[in-house]
């Protein structure tokens, strides 16, 4: 252990920057795992070290487990299974589990050191200091809601605060002493500390705590200060400055309080807390462990059975595919490619991350930024332009800041006040798509031009080269088409089905975007691809390195809105008839699979009668995604919980639920792996990070997630917090993460185990991901059908133990059947997660 | 025509009735109740309006149930109709419309949808009987309703620490204007000897005389009824509740501040206009409240940077506004002002989660990067001071604060006192000696010196402050509270000898039950866990639901809500107070103020925020 004397300030301005929330503004929605600081250590350890260091709820409660068990989605195989796993006597952990009572409160070490300013002092110093400090701190950073905006300063946070105290007559202090503080030449942590908590031992516990209690604006200004580019309008800001200021305005509330004090810890007869050192695990915890395991063994379970079970396999027949369609491996996807097949049964699908492999950053015309589409660790060194919009980006009139002004306000509210009015009836009676929406389709025009192909290597804008060489489109179509094993038969159209997400009112909208595509929708990534694809040259390039596209196929961009079950093609003005009449076709098997997945959809939502008529239920999932008072336009990734890299045929016959990622992969394609780990590397972050976003933000909806968010305030444009002067809450609303089953992500492998086990281990970024268990590994052996299970680094077969799966028709019967939700009480909201059913295609 | 005015009072009432008994989980009955009931008043009021219209548009009046009466005292309900009321009436029952729809689909699957509903329809019940009160005493019922129904809304998220907190904040500041309305009422007793209603003020000449006689009381109650505007209003020096109050789901925050709730003080300007508009310095201090409101609020909206609040800064800026045109006797502009005001406020209330997006969105398009203008350095001095006053909500927030933080340091000096047994026991003590000698003391000083009311009443404040800011055990404050009314109206029993008896039994026949009630359900509570100091949030509403909504009703019963028999009382107890015991009426005014602050904390402490034992999912105390 590290001497606890000595104060090291930026050791611990690191370790506070680790620990905080490192959600972006939701601008740039990018799903990670909220206990991402935890993620060196197994998951079990790091979720319940987290817990006890911060109070977090990190599982399900006790209750609720036994619940599920009692309603059979817990097995009791499963039970017995991963009891056996960890301990020896079984019935005596089994009895521990149904029956023994526990102490189950929680006791945090963060806060107890800040405490003591009620328990000592008689004060509430957060009270007394934090809605000041919010209100300045989010006027900083605000990105467009004030009309009279703080002055931000190249030197940052401080020196503004300074330009401002320095040049007015009032001041941010009410005691004189701190104005001049911050004057000091030599103002530091160090000495405000001395003032503050006096011992040195203590400044890390104090700063945690002191940071801890607004988590949520700390860790913005932690994540602005390492990414100062995802504001669009610049603010330089540190941690350290907040802290700083901070440590300012509780001097100052403290000179307020008292006309004289003592620092925090001047006579302190207790022994500072390392906040970070190591917990143990407690009989609880493993009670919580073992019945976190048999929730997820019994849905596991399942999964493997039905895949190992080898009655569903089939061959690809050798027919001639009337078209094939690439979609996002994005597990809402999930169910429309499954229609699809349905409607037509000669097209084929596969599944590939959304981006489509073509990274580059998109600037929309009349655009001042640019915008990143492709998964968030990538830089891309492209920029793709969009041309000749021919339309006029819309306005929404009653949103203009002239409404708050004194005599524009008094203008204005006489003269928009009926007209809003009406708007306002006329939107709840008839939603309809208008500027105030998110519309994914708005994110780039259907019958714009973008300019992709680079001529001239000095064709460069900010250091980014406008377009793809011909070789580099090569590469990247050659790249996508090995990767999901799409190199003979290719039919005469390829579907390359982006997706986005529209809403209203929905502040975490690009939370429902394409996650490859850093939260926005692929609409462009989409575009450029098939403009790759049907590119002459690229062609020629690419029969040259094996793959011999036949001069009739066509690649075609669409993109699919998740939420309004809508679809738009791109670039379809075909020169020759017969090819136009045959997209007509293949459209119409898309709107049919879209009819069937509204259907689908709408199982889940109260206010549609699934059993109405398709297109009352296409109508009104539509009107969904452009209502004011709908919170759930769609349900997002919940209830998300495998990722499948095999080929189609190994799920084409199992209904899945909306719940996996179907990464198309032919290990036969491709038997040393080559192409493997570039598939899995992003696995982890992408998927594992969606699925750990979603399973932290339904067990504790109150500190992981975002709350409910019928009375989110939208703050600065940055993010959202409850009434006016609470903290930021980072997260996931409570309205997304209903449905979800907290279970960690089950990747399942077609390939042979040593080759996959080769694969995550060739970088340790990877291999932490499998190795610290925070998504599971299975592998499907491709020839012996066997599955294998990843532990402990490595692969051992798992036999799954016997249940009859139920068999499915999909037919628009087999959705009316489902219940009404009752409550969203996990047994409720999760009982319509139907287990896995075989659904043979005849 | 008035006998129909009656119906759109019980139309929301009985349909809140009905929808409390509803089970829980039926949303689509509450929602459709409460939609099929809007529409009704909708497609009733318009009509009803209209012909009213079309024929001669005069005045309606009514009279309806006599709570109570003595040759010097009649409490009655009764109704009046204008076009204040028209345009307040129609207004209110779209927005009410809209609202539920909008709110079946927002509110789906909310833990509170029941409590939700049955709030916005109490509180559109009580929004009518305001509107449509024909007298102070129907107006001021409309009004407590409003409060409580805010309270409720606001803490609509209970098990967080923000909704508890400002809750109590928002309620403290109306409590205020309460206070102002219930002084009016006292004082207009005594000038007019009689309950007033506000059909009287269109008799001019009535008016004018009074005037003449009376100047310094008419200015007194003028003022009285501006204090309660100013409060519901959130006009300067009390803004900062607005911003704090939007707590609850973005659809209840739409229509308590974005359009009705909020303008109830413009309705209470327009009802009163006759009876101030003879006196000047009225007219002028109200457009220059409206105008350094309209100023300060414009600069405070400009500098918030989120959404809600810069919505709600507008609205009070527009509010400033309308209060200037009333004064100016502009009551069709006003009108038109508060339509629109409140159709706008409440859409972009309605659409502020968009703001994120769409802003956004066009920053992508538009964004220039800000520009620092250069300016001579006085300017941008006076700029700066300006800049940081506003950011500093002109420290209006500050101020009101430091209101209450006087009237609760008071309490932190004697914690240790007022709950022992020998105090109690000596303050029984003086209240029996004071009961026997109460008659001799009449004849003896024939109310010359008030050196014992002021005692009385001293001794009650004390008590209630006490509590008011109070760490101690629930129990002990609640038998407090409950001494406290006994003092209260042994202090009015000295001051005026035609007070008897049997006024306090009515004045604390509710507050006896409620005593009893409260004392059991908190007696209950503290079984459970054996500790209910009122020094934290115990989020007893976790568990115990049920036991908490009968404490509420306790703490309601006890404070005098209109339900309750001590509603009446309190109105009987303060015409029996002259108006030139000015000392008197002020202390037992105090009371009354902290009296309901002091039972709505004890419900906040014990009953919202997060619950005490963490074996759940709990909220931060920043959320």
């Amino acid at each position: 252990m590290k001497p606890s004397h000595s104060f090291d300030e930026k050791h611990l301005i690191n370790e506070l920057k680790h620990y905080l929330p490192s959600q972006t503004p939701l601008k740039d929605f990018i799903h990670h795992n909220s206990l991402h600081a935890f993620q060196h250590m197994k998951f079990y350890d790091g979720i319940f070290h987290a817990s006890k260091i911060f109070g977090y709820q990190v599982s399900l409660q006790l209750q609720e487990y036994r619940n599920l068990y009692a309603l059979g989605r817990i097995h009791e195989q499963a039970l017995d299974m991963v009891i056996l796993r960890r301990e020896a006597k079984l019935n005596e952990w089994k009895q521990k589990l149904l029956f023994e009572s526990y102490d189950d409160t929680r006791d945090a070490r963060i806060g107890k050191l800040r405490k003591r300013w009620q328990s000592e002092y008689g004060i509430h110093l957060d009270n007394l200091v934090q809605p000041l400090l919010f209100r300045i701190l989010n006027s900083y950073l605000d990105q467009g809601i004030s009309t009279w905006t703080f002055e931000s300063h190249p030197d940052g946070f401080l020196a503004a605060i300074k330009a401002l105290e320095k040049n007015s007559l009032t001041s941010f202090f009410k005691s004189k002493r701190v104005r001049k503080l911050l004057f000091q030449e030599d103002l530091s942590m160090q000495n405000l500390l001395h003032m503050i908590v006096g011992d040195e031992a203590y400044f890390e516990q104090y700063l945690f705590d002191q940071q801890f209690s607004h988590r949520g604006w700390s860790g913005m200004v932690a994540t602005i200060e390492e990414q100062p580019h995802t504001l669009l309008s610049p603010k330089k800001i540190s941690l350290k400055e907040l802290i700083l200021f901070e440590l300012l305005l509780e001097i100052d509330a403290l000179d307020q309080s008292f006309t004289s004090w003592n620092a925090l810890c001047s006579k302190a007869n207790f022994e500072a807390l390392d906040i970070l050192s190591p917990t143990t695990i407690t009989e609880l915890d493993k009670v919580y462990m073992l019945w976190q395991d048999a929730f997820e063994w019994s849905y596991y379970n399942e999964v493997l059975s039905a895949l190992s079970s080898s009655a569903h396999l089939v061959q690809s027949p050798k027919i001639t595919h009337s078209f094939q369609a690439l979609f996002c491996i994005d597990e809402r996807e999930c169910s429309l490619r499954r229609h699809l097949e349905h409607a037509d049964t000669h097209c084929e699908t596969y599944g590939t991350p959304g981006f489509f492999g073509v990274e580059f950053y998109f600037q929309p015309e009349h655009a001042k930024f640019y915008d990143k589409l492709c998964p968030a660790p990538v830089t891309p060194k492209y920029l793709i332009k969009e041309t000749n919009v021919p339309e006029k980006r819309k306005h929404e009139l009653l949103y203009t800041s002239a409404t708050h002004g004194l005599l524009s306000g008094f203008a204005s509210t006489l003269g928009l006040g009926l007209y809003a009015g009406v708007r306002a009836f006329k939107n709840i009676l008839l939603p309809q798509m208008s500027p105030a929406i998110s519309n994914a389709f708005a994110h780039m025009h259907q019958h714009s031009t973008l300019h992709i192909e680079n001529k001239d290597l000095k064709d460069r804008e900010n250091d980014l080269q406008i377009g793809f060489t011909i070789e580099e489109m090569a590469n990247r179509v050659e790249g996508v088409l090995r990767g999901i094993g799409l190199i003979t038969n290719f039919a005469p159209f390829i579907y390359v089905v982006a997706h986005g997400s529209s809403s209203a009112n929905n502040p975490h909208h690009g939370a429902h975007d394409c996650g490859a595509c850093s939260g926005r929708p692929g609409s462009v990534n989409a575009r450029v691809l098939a403009f790759m694809g049907n590119h002459k040259q690229v062609r020629e390039l690419l029969a040259q390195r094996g793959i011999s596209i036949p001069h009739q196929t066509t690649f075609v961009g669409a993109l699919h809105d998740t939420a309004a079950d809508h679809i738009a093609f791109y670039d379809t003005d075909f020169s020759e008839a017969n090819t136009l009449q045959q997209h007509q076709k293949n459209v119409q098997s898309f709107e049919t699979a879209l009819d069937m997945n509204a259907k689908e959809r709408s199982r889940r939502f109260y206010s549609i009668n699934t059993k109405g008529k398709i297109k009352d239920i296409r109508k009104a999932i539509l009107d969904r995604s452009a209502s004011l008072f709908e919170p759930r336009p769609e349900l997002g990734h919940g209830t998300n919980s495998l990722c499948i890299v095999a080929h189609r045929n190994l799920t084409k016959n199992l209904y899945l639920d909306r719940r996996a990622f179907l990464n198309s992969y032919d290990y036969r394609t491709d038997l040393e792996g080559k192409y493997l780990a570039g598939i899995m590397k992003p696995l982890g972050p992408v998927c594992g990070g969606i699925n750990l976003e979603y399973y932290f933000s339904r067990v504790d909806n109150y500190t992981l997630g975002a709350g409910t968010k019928l009375p989110h305030n939208v703050m600065g444009l940055i993010g959202v917090a409850n009434s006016c002067d609470g903290d930021l809450r980072p997260g996931l609303p409570l309205q997304m993460i209903e449905v979800h089953d907290p279970v960690r992500l089950l990747i399942i492998v077609e390939h042979f185990p040593d080759i996959v086990l080769k694969t995550i281990q060739s970088t340790p970024d990877m291999y932490e991901w499998f190795i610290n268990e925070w998504v599971h590994l299975a592998v499907f052996h491709p020839e012996t059908h066997e599955i294998y299970y990843f532990k402990e680094g490595k692969f051992s077969m798992y036999k799954p133990y016997d249940i009859t799966l139920p068999q499915m028709q999909l037919t628009e019967k087999f959705f009316e059947q489902s219940l009404k939700m009752k409550s969203n009480r996990i047994e409720d909201a999760t009982f319509e997660n139907l287990p896995i059913h075989l659904n043979p295609i005849s | 025509m008035a006998i129909f005015l009656q119906f759109f009072i019980l139309l929301p009432l009985f349909t809140f009735i009905i929808a409390l008994c509803i089970p829980a989980k039926n949303e689509t009955a509450i929602s459709s109740l409460a939609i099929g009931m809007s529409a009704l008043q909708v497609l009733s009021f318009i009509p009803f309006t209209l012909y009213w219209l079309l024929n001669d548009a005069s005045i309606l009046f009514s009279k309806h149930i006599v709570f109570y009466q003595t040759e010097h005292l009649e409490i009655f309900f009764s109704l009046f109709y204008d076009k204040t009321s028209a345009v307040f009436g129609v207004v209110g029952s779209l927005s009410i419309l809209l609202i539920s729809i909008f709110s079946k689909y927002y509110l789906h699957r909310d833990g509170g949808f029941k409590r939700y509903f049955a709030t916005i329809l109490l509180f559109f019940a009580g929004y009518n009987i305001t509107i449509l009160s024909g007298n102070f005493e129907t107006l001021f019922i409309g009004w407590e309703i409003l409060g409580i129904c805010s309270f409720l809304l606001i803490s609509y998220y209970r098990d967080r620490h923000l909704p508890a907190k400002n809750a109590m904040k928002v309620i403290s500041v109306y409590r205020i204007g309460d206070m102002g309305l219930i002084l009016a009422m006292w004082m207009s007793h005594h000038i007019w000897h009689e309950n007033i209603t506000f059909m009287k003020y269109s008799d001019s000449a009535g008016i004018l005389s009074h005037l003449a006689a009376s100047p310094n009381e008419v200015f007194f109650i003028s003022l009285m009824i501006l204090l309660a505007a100013v409060v519901k209003s959130a006009q300067f020096p009390f803004s900062s509740w607005l911003p704090r109050a939007m707590e609850g789901p973005t659809s209840s925050s739409a229509i308590f501040y974005g359009s009705l709730s909020v303008h109830l003080g413009v309705f209470l300007l327009l009802r009163t206009y006759p009876y101030w508009e003879g006196v000047f310095s009225m007219k002028i201090i109200i457009i220059s409240l409206g105008s350094i409101t309209a100023l300060l609020a414009s600069w405070m909206s400009m500098v918030q940077s989120t959404v809600k609040t810069q919505i709600a800064y507008a609205s009070i800026t527009q509010i400033g506004l309308m209060f200037i045109e009333i004064a100016l006797g502009w009551h069709i502009l006003a009108l038109v002002h508060f339509t629109t005001n409140a159709f706008l406020r409440s859409y972009q209330l309605l659409v502020s989660p968009s703001v994120l997006g769409y802003k956004i969105h066009n920053q992508f398009f538009e964004f220039k990067p800000i520009q620092t203008i250069h300016v001579s350095p006085l300017v941008s001095r006076i700029k700066n001071t300006f800049f940081m006053f506003s950011l500093k909500e002109w420290k209006l927030d500050d101020s009101l604060s430091f209101f209450f933080k006087m009237a609760s340091s008071f309490n932190d000096r004697q914690r240790n006192i007022s709950h022992k047994l020998l105090t109690r026991i000596s303050l029984v003590v003086i209240l029996v000696v004071g009961f026997i000698y109460e008659e001799k003391y009449h004849a003896l000083l024939n109310n010359k010196i008030l050196l014992i009311p002021y005692l009385y009443a001293c001794i009650a404040l004390w008590l209630i402050l006490n509590a008011f800011a109070s760490h101690a055990d629930a129990r002990q404050v609640w038998i407090n509270l409950f001494l406290s009314q006994l003092f209260i109206s042994f202090t009015v029993l000295f001051v005026n000898e035609d007070f008897n008896l049997s006024h306090i039994a009515i004045y604390l026949s509710g507050s006896v039950l409620s005593m009893i009630v409260g004392y059991a359900t908190l007696h209950f509570i503290y079984q459970l866990d054996k500790n209910i100091l009122l020094k934290w949030h115990h989020g007893y509403l976790h568990t115990q639901t049920t036991v908490g909504i009968i404490f509420l009703m306790a703490c309601l019963g006890l404070i005098g809500l209109p339900f309750t028999p001590t509603f009446i009382g309190i109105d009987i107890l303060f015409s029996h107070i002259h108006q030139h015991h000015i000392g008197i009426i002020i202390l037992i005014s105090l009371c009354f103020l902290f009296l309901e602050l002091a039972a709505l904390r004890m419900y906040a402490r014990i009953f919202m925020g997060p619950f005490k034992k963490v074996n759940h999912p709990v909220a931060f105390p920043s959320s």
